[in-house]
């Protein structure tokens, strides 16, 4: 699949997915365990997001390198309530540092 | 707001009139603050999306098209693992259903047909949905949706091209540390979600089998088999706290 059919496919998924929202008819889909599962699905996926993206080796498999010191530094900053752009800026900062200083 | 003493003085329709303007006023500072400071990181995405070996062009369609930050870095981060673009498109896909919700709470009060039910529905994001549903009266959530939703899809889509053409200027993304940006991003979005029970034990859950996963398994896929995680903790019975509906996209 080129890359272009995923994006735009990916697009067209995300726009239904949001129309679908509209269209249904109010009471629908109120089951407590449907709400409970599907609230608790961007948990899931980017908990596991942050796993892949700091751990994840370009080989396959996992490794430690200067990402996660760096994810460190963005926790860090969320629990001083910085600001979303501001998190994500100290995170690529202090990766960035340690490898000028020569850690992967 | 302030309670002003009297609220039946002669001069009742003025007071009215100046009540709602100001709240009026307060709804749009509202909206259009969440806009500027959501849309701007659409420069890290752009930045990300860049790195991650998609083209500008891409970059601004995802924001143009699917307009759902998270699903949008998901589905970029996937595509830089590695992952198959079916992987990319599943993950993203997944992010999005919260918007669907999102719909079926707006909609409520939009009370909107045709043409404008089409474009509400692109609007339908975390924070357009947040800042509508936050207002008492439903003109009011009407104006914040609408606001909220319109000032971060300028933003967004705007700081998205910017980043997209920084980030091509870059150079190697690792330099720059574009690749803990990535972590620091996710783990940005998770953050206001984190809040009760079982929010904490579906995210351990997540690791867990993302850990377990990723060495055998091709990249994108340990993604969208930690989503078991809220099936698991979603149907486990009792009680179990609301999830946090907080967070943003």
């Amino acid at each position: 699949m080129s890359l272009w059919v995923a994006v735009l496919l990916a697009c067209a998924l995300a726009y239904l997915t949001k129309l679908a929202g509209h269209l249904v008819p109010p009471g629908k889909l109120e089951g407590r365990r449907v709400r409970r599962v599907t609230g608790l699905l961007p948990v899931a996926l980017l908990t596991s997001l942050v796993v892949v993206q700091t751990f994840a080796a370009t080989g396959g498999g996992l490794t430690l390198d200067a990402r996660v010191v760096g994810l460190g530094a963005a926790i860090v900053a969320l629990t001083l309530r910085a600001p979303f752009i501001v998190v994500v800026a100290v995170g690529a900062a202090v990766a960035a540092g340690l490898r000028a200083f020569g850690w992967s | 707001m302030a309670e002003k003493g009297g609220d039946r003085d002669p001069e009742g329709d003025e007071a009215i009139g100046l009540r709602e303007r100001a709240a009026r006023a307060a709804v749009q500072r509202q909206a259009w603050s969440v806009g500027v400071a959501t849309g701007a990181y659409g420069i890290s995405f752009g930045a990300l999306s860049v790195a991650s070996g998609l083209d500008v062009w891409q970059t601004v369609a995802l924001s143009a098209l699917m307009f759902t930050g998270g699903s949008q870095f998901a589905f970029v981060g996937v595509i830089g693992a590695g992952g198959t673009g079916l992987a990319a498109i599943a993950t993203s896909t997944l992010l999005g259903i919260r918007n669907g919700l999102y719909g079926l709470q707006v909609s409520e009060f939009l009370g909107t047909r045709g043409a404008a039910r089409a474009v509400a529905a692109q609007l339908t994001i975390d924070e357009s949905t947040a800042v509508g549903i936050a207002q008492e009266a439903d003109h009011h959530r009407r104006q914040g949706f609408w606001t909220t939703g319109w000032a971060v899809y300028l933003f967004w889509n705007a700081f998205t091209l910017a980043g997209a053409v920084l980030g091509n200027t870059l150079g190697d993304p690792r330099r720059w540390g574009l690749d803990a940006a990535a972590a620091a991003a996710f783990v940005a979005l998770l953050w206001p979600r984190l809040k009760g029970r079982d929010a904490a034990g579906t995210a351990a859950v997540a690791v867990v089998l993302t850990v377990v996963v990723a060495p055998v398994a091709p990249a994108g896929v340990p993604v969208l088999v930690a989503a078991l995680a809220a099936v698991v903790v979603g149907l486990w019975p009792g009680q179990g706290g609301r999830p946090g509906q907080g967070g943003r996209t």
